[in-house]
């Protein structure tokens, strides 16, 4: 369920560059920007253009990718601003006026110019539940998950997730909050709280809720905005916030009826 | 934010659409003819209707207000803790007190 490549809102716009042209190049790298000077080719991605100035200009220059051809999530960056998965993304789709500028991907400490360390994203996975808990015995026959259950369908829009943190990356929340877990966590989770054969739903209920969870999203939606994979995290967040609602209310009711019994 | 507390700001949130529809739609409507304060006092003196309305648009509001500040406050502030939250019970209390007494005040008056 990948997203257009970004080539698609061209509108008609020439994505051949003409002969000879030229590409400024601007990359943030020791508390400064560096700027470089790159030709324009046909169906240049960004991740062409990092390449290039490694291997011809500047082979100090560090950044990240593997499979170069957006299955992995490890190419992601700041491009002109906006988070983006460098490999799916074209110099023709996002360069104004032949210029570009790189940095790495905010809301992470950086590791080394457009390398950031990804720990805190994956962090905050582990402490939003992110792992599918069996229960303690396990199961003794197969689960059977009808594919148009409500619950199924709800797992099916969030599951594509690849960890690329560009969602991460786009959130102005975590900015603010750094205890913030991020959309990427909490749509894991919600993929979670409907899986039928999942046992730890109270727990992870639990986790994503307070100051850090769920309630803190302000729905400004800019990562299902930025989300290269068409996933909504924000649509799952809302999900989590009512599921979360309603447990708090039942341990609320749960407690009154323990005490007057 | 605490589930309960998203609970009681959404619950409260509800209550607010529509107490502050009618609270400024009937102030338009009082103004409109020209009422004099002393004829809008009148009006309301002795009225449970309108006190039992502003009564509930009072708490409602000192549940929703102090919630939505707490969140503002962590975000812009860095301010957290106990020392936050005690803060925010005193702000509730004071919306209660103040918001209470404007409405007896016109009731009884």
């Amino acid at each position: 369920m990948n997203a257009p490549i970004p080539n698609a809102a061209l509108n008609g716009r020439a994505v051949e560059p003409a002969t000879g042209a030229m590409l400024t190049v601007r990359i943030r790298r020791d508390g400064g920007f560096q700027t470089f000077a790159v030709a324009r080719r046909p169906a240049q991605t960004i991740l062409d253009v990092v390449t290039e100035i490694q291997r011809e200009q500047d082979p100090t220059l560090a950044y990240r990718f593997a499979c170069r051809v957006g299955m992995c999530g490890s190419c992601a960056m700041m491009v002109n601003g906006r988070p983006r998965w460098t490999c799916r993304t074209r110099v023709a789709a996002v360069a104004a006026s032949d210029g570009l500028t790189l940095e790495p991907l905010r809301n992470l400490p950086v590791v080394k110019d457009l390398a950031v360390d990804m720990e805190p994203f994956f962090e905050k996975w582990t402490a939003a539940h992110g792992a599918f808990e069996p229960g303690d015995a396990p199961t003794v026959d197969f689960a059977v998950v009808a594919p148009d259950s409500p619950e199924r369908r709800a797992v099916d829009a969030g599951i594509e997730c690849i960890n690329c943190g560009v969602c991460y990356a786009a959130c102005d929340v975590v900015t603010w909050n750094p205890d913030y877990l991020g959309p990427a966590a909490l749509n894991r989770a919600w993929t979670l709280v409907n899986d039928v054969r999942d046992r730890g739903r109270e727990a992870r209920l639990e986790a994503v809720s307070g100051d850090a969870g769920c309630q803190s999203c302000h729905t400004h939606m800019s990562c299902t905005e930025s989300c290269p994979k068409a996933l909504a995290p924000t649509f799952a967040i809302a999900g989590l916030k009512r599921e979360t609602a309603k447990a708090s209310l039942r341990r609320l009711g749960a407690r009154r009826f323990r005490r007057s019994a | 934010m605490n589930p309960l507390l998203y609970v009681a700001q959404r619950g409260t949130a509800v209550i607010l659409a529509v107490a502050v529809a009618v609270h400024l739609g009937t102030i338009l409507y009082a103004v409109r003819g020209g009422l004099t304060a002393g004829e809008i006092l009148g009006r309301t003196q002795g009225n449970r209707a309108f006190l039992a309305f502003y009564g509930v648009f009072v708490i409602a509001a000192a549940i929703h207000a102090p919630i939505g500040l707490r969140s503002i406050l962590r975000e812009w502030t860095g301010w957290r803790g106990r020392s936050l939250d005690g803060a925010m019970l005193a702000v509730s209390a004071l919306l209660v007190v103040l918001g209470l007494r404007a409405a007896l005040a016109v009731y009884i008056a």
